[in-house]
């Protein structure tokens, strides 16, 4: 069967069959960062579209519906749009902040793409403090975001950057505090290994209520994290215009739109590996009958599947919900999430000292 | 109560009001001077308790300007219309939005369209027009070749 | 003018909302004092699409004026344009026919409803939900159809008349009307999963921009902003024109004067509307649908105040006649301009986020304040 991981592996295998081993591994960067951008740029398409038909099937509207096959090709249009338009630049900004920070922001999304596991030993980077790795990195939106909102000299964008800023600090530690929490199940920071610690099972069923609960706040805190609604704060388009990227046009608008779309893919990709067993195909205890028709479907499409479920639970949200206060935002983590998850952590502990999970 | 009983009572508090019969509310005129003590007695004496300020306005009577305002109950639901005279050339009096609070926008108001000059107004200044804009457009002599309609 | 744009100089920061501002609902201008996220104080700066309807008016004759009307609050454009026939009818005389007193009725309480569905959507959009205003609208369009039908326009419909209606009811109109009701019957519900019970909503509504009787008399707020800190200043209720006198309805009041009673009593004023819907679809008499006037209409000399509940409160219209042909004065008491000078007193204290959801509860229609 032809698999992703097959084709990764003869790649690899051809190369350093053929070229000395630097070239090799230059080679294959090249590759690695070709790979990455196109993702980027099709997942922004494919999310933008999505968002776009489910916001439309929620809103008793048809959605996009005239460019390319069903309108499909939609997002492709708007992008080219976006490109042709001007990037305007304000007199009174930072230029250099400015123009930097929808970088800072999309480079800080692609870099997570590194430990992800697409499938079956498919992985860019399986690097062994791969969690730690992810909530490192995942910080470096919030400076791109604090920059641009500085840079641009207006101050709907100051206050969104400001917002946004507090907001991602505070999550943060809720959605850190729940991954550990799958950490202690699986004993290892690497990704590969919280997979493979799944085989019998996905933690959320095998974790009892505290898994349950660590994925509940997880999806909390990830929505607050990419500034999805009802955590929109940083863009709260009825207050603040479109807050910390009021500025922007152009391309680099565009950058900021696909980066947020990104890492939601991200968030969701993360959730699904920790709490839904990554590629893992759907198991039930001893039916091997029903087991086997599972590990038929490719592992791709059950890392994909499980994402995007995910992202259409995010994008649930974000289209029923209305938006929060900045100080309930702030008190429902602080005042609500970060002790339960503490607790929850503890509980976590215990249970996986006297291994009463499965 | 009615607008014979309204005109006792208030004859009886202000005997120098003059009164005008025939319209569907008891109409009565106060020299501007006077308004402000009247006003506070309209709104703060039980039995007339005027609260309700619904509507202020000045009307040009190319002689004269005129202040109107429409006091309403809302406890006893009685209705009285206040005008005051006002000097065309210097048209001022004293401001009521100490007494409503509604009064401000109001008077505003009508200092933006008429030039009435509200005295002791916390915050007068044009409304709706630019604050460099020449006149006082709902007079009667206003004059504006660019912006007004003629039929 | 404006002020000068910056942080003052005790370090507030000062910002201006709108003129262009996707929640400002039109050319709003607010300049808000804020210090970090807490509003100081906000200044309306009005005028930004200040027609002087006033002026206009006044070289325009008693048929004419009318037309202009509803271009004020143009959401309650039949009930506009009601105000101003009942102040021409109060100085010609004339008795309007129970027919056309029925149609006019009919007409506001639709109108009522499809301002209040727009405020529904619109309210939601300022908090944050999206999805309601499409669902909101969904019903608005029915109404907008069946007046479509009827008066020949969807927006501003000059279909009130001095002496009744323009033209006669649509034939369907009955039918058409008696579906819309009984499918917006069947949306409350939703209306109320969607957006009532939600956490998230009630939270950002509740205890906030409160506003006390006293003050919301003193602010001269009239229609749902007042009703909902218990006035009862409905104008249906207090001075009943037409046939509001004959119904049976309720005047909503709520205590708490914050912005979730002003929610609950505009939800509960589109129950009241269907109710007195019901109450008249069925019994439209038969007869004229126009009291008889004469082609050319003067006013004898004096002065007419008619006062309406629009969907935002009471519209005074205060005609002054000289006995011509064209109003000597016409002054307009629009309920937007007094509930919007409140704005300051009821966000103060308050967050941005807020302050939106106050001005989205206040139901603000510019043009109504501009005029």
């Amino acid at each position: 069967m032809l698999s992703i991981e097959s084709i990764t592996g003869s790649i690899q295998d051809f190369l350093f069959a053929n070229l000395p081993g630097f070239f090799a591994v230059l080679v294959q960067f090249a590759l690695v960062g070709i790979f990455v951008i196109s993702l980027f740029a099709v997942l922004g398409l494919v999310l933008v579209f999505m968002e776009r038909k489910v916001s439309a099937y929620m809103q008793i509207r048809v959605g996009p519906n005239r460019v390319g096959f069903k309108g499909t090709a939609q997002t492709l249009a708007d992008t080219l749009k976006l490109v042709l338009k001007e990037g305007l630049t304000p007199i009174g900004a930072d230029k250099f902040l400015f123009n930097l920070a929808p970088f800072v922001v999309m480079i800080g999304a692609m870099l997570l793409m590194a430990p992800i596991p697409f499938a079956r030993n498919v992985q860019i980077w399986d690097v062994n403090i791969g969690v730690l790795y992810i909530s490192a990195i995942s910080s470096i939106a919030v400076i791109g975001i604090l920059m641009a909102g500085w840079a641009s000299n207006n101050k709907y964008s100051l206050l969104g950057a400001m917002r946004s800023g507090a907001q991602i600090v505070s999550y943060e530690l809720s959605a850190g505090l729940s991954i550990i929490a799958i950490v202690i199940l699986s004993g290892s920071l690497q990704l590969s290994e919280i997979i493979a610690s799944q085989e019998n099972g996905w933690w959320i069923f095998k974790g009892h209520v505290p898994a349950l609960i660590a994925f509940v706040i997880f999806i909390i805190a990830v929505t607050a994290e990419t500034n999805r609604a009802p955590f929109d704060m940083a863009e709260a388009e009825s207050e603040l215009t479109a807050g910390f990227h009021t500025e922007y046009s152009g391309m680099r608008f565009a950058l900021f739109f696909l980066a947020e779309y990104v890492n939601i893919f991200i968030a969701c990709a993360i959730g699904a590996t920790l709490f839904l067993g990554g590629w893992l195909p759907f198991h039930i205890g001893s039916w091997t009958a029903f087991n086997h028709i599972m590990d038929y479907i490719p592992s791709s499409i059950w890392f994909m599947g499980k994402t995007f479920f995910l992202i259409f639970i995010i994008m649930w949200f974000r289209w029923t919900f209305p938006r929060l206060r900045i100080d309930q935002l702030l008190n429902l983590e602080w005042k609500y999430l970060l002790p339960i998850s503490l607790i929850n952590v503890l509980i976590m502990t215990i249970i996986a000292i006297l291994g009463w999970h499965f | 109560m009615t607008s014979s009983e309204l005109k006792e009572q208030l004859l009886q508090l202000h005997p120098s009001l003059s009164f005008e019969e025939g319209a569907e509310w008891l109409h009565t005129n106060v020299e501007a001077v006077d308004w402000i003590g009247l006003a506070g007695t309209l709104r703060n004496n039980p039995i007339l308790s005027f609260d309700f300020l619904f509507c202020v306005t000045c009307v040009d009577w190319k002689a004269h300007l005129s202040m109107v305002y429409h006091l309403r109950s809302t406890k006893h639901g009685h209705t009285l219309v206040v005008k005051s005279k006002l000097n065309r050339e210097n048209p001022e009096i004293e401001s009521v939005s100490g007494v409503w609070r509604t009064a401000e926008f109001h008077e505003r108001e009508a200092y933006d369209l008429f030039g009435v000059k509200f005295l002791n107004h916390p915050d007068l200044r044009r409304l709706f027009l630019t604050d460099d804009w020449v006149g006082w457009p709902l007079r009667k002599d206003y004059e504006d070749p660019v912006n007004m309609i003629k039929l | 003018m404006i002020e000068e744009v910056g942080t003052s100089t005790d370090g507030d920061l000062i910002i201006n909302i709108g003129p262009q501002h996707p929640s400002t609902h039109g050319v709003l201008h607010l300049v808000v004092t804020l210090n970090g996220e807490t509003v100081k104080k906000v200044e309306p700066h009005l005028g930004y699409i200040h027609r002087s309807i006033e002026k206009m008016c006044e070289s325009l004759s008693y048929r004419q004026f009318i037309y202009v009307t509803s271009r004020m609050d143009y959401l309650s454009s039949h009930i506009n344009n009601l105000g101003c026939a009942h102040a021409v009818e109060k100085g010609l005389q004339v008795e309007i026919p129970e027919r056309a007193q029925v149609i006019r009725v009919l007409m506001s309480e639709l109108t009522r409803l499809a301002s209040h569905q727009l405020w529904w959507g619109a309210m939601a959009m300022d908090i944050g939900a999206i999805t309601p205003f499409f669902h909101a609208f969904r019903e608005r369009e029915m109404i907008n159809d069946i007046m479509e039908e009827t008066c020949g326009a969807r927006l501003t419909m000059n279909y009130m008349v001095p002496g009744g209606v323009m033209y006669d009811l649509h034939p369907d109109f009955q039918k058409k009307v008696k579906e819309f009701v009984q499918f917006f019957r069947s949306k409350f519900d939703e209306y109320d999963e969607l957006l009532t019970g939600n956490v998230i909503f009630q939270a950002r509504t509740k205890n906030v921009g409160i506003i006390s009787k006293e003050d919301a008399i003193s602010y001269g707020c009239t229609g749902p902003v007042a009703r909902a800190a218990g006035v009862s200043c409905d104008v249906r209720k207090l001075f009943p024109y037409d046939v509001y006198g004959k119904l049976q309805f309720d005047e909503v009041l709520m205590e708490a004067g914050d912005s979730f009673a002003r929610y609950q009593v505009r939800m509960g004023e589109m129950r009241q509307s269907l109710s007195i819907i019901d109450q008249l679809i069925d019994n439209i008499p038969e007869g004229e649908f126009q009291a008889k006037t004469k082609a050319v209409l003067k006013l004898p000399k004096g002065e007419y105040y008619s006062i309406v509940e629009t969907a935002r409160g009471e519209l005074g219209v205060y005609i002054i006649s000289e006995g011509g042909m064209t109003p000597y004065r016409i002054k307009f008491r629009s309920p937007g301009f007094s509930n919007l000078s409140a704005l300051d007193h009821m966000a103060r204290g308050s967050k941005i986020g807020d302050l939106v959801a106050i001005m989205g509860t206040l139901d603000l229609v510019i043009p109504d304040i501009d005029r």
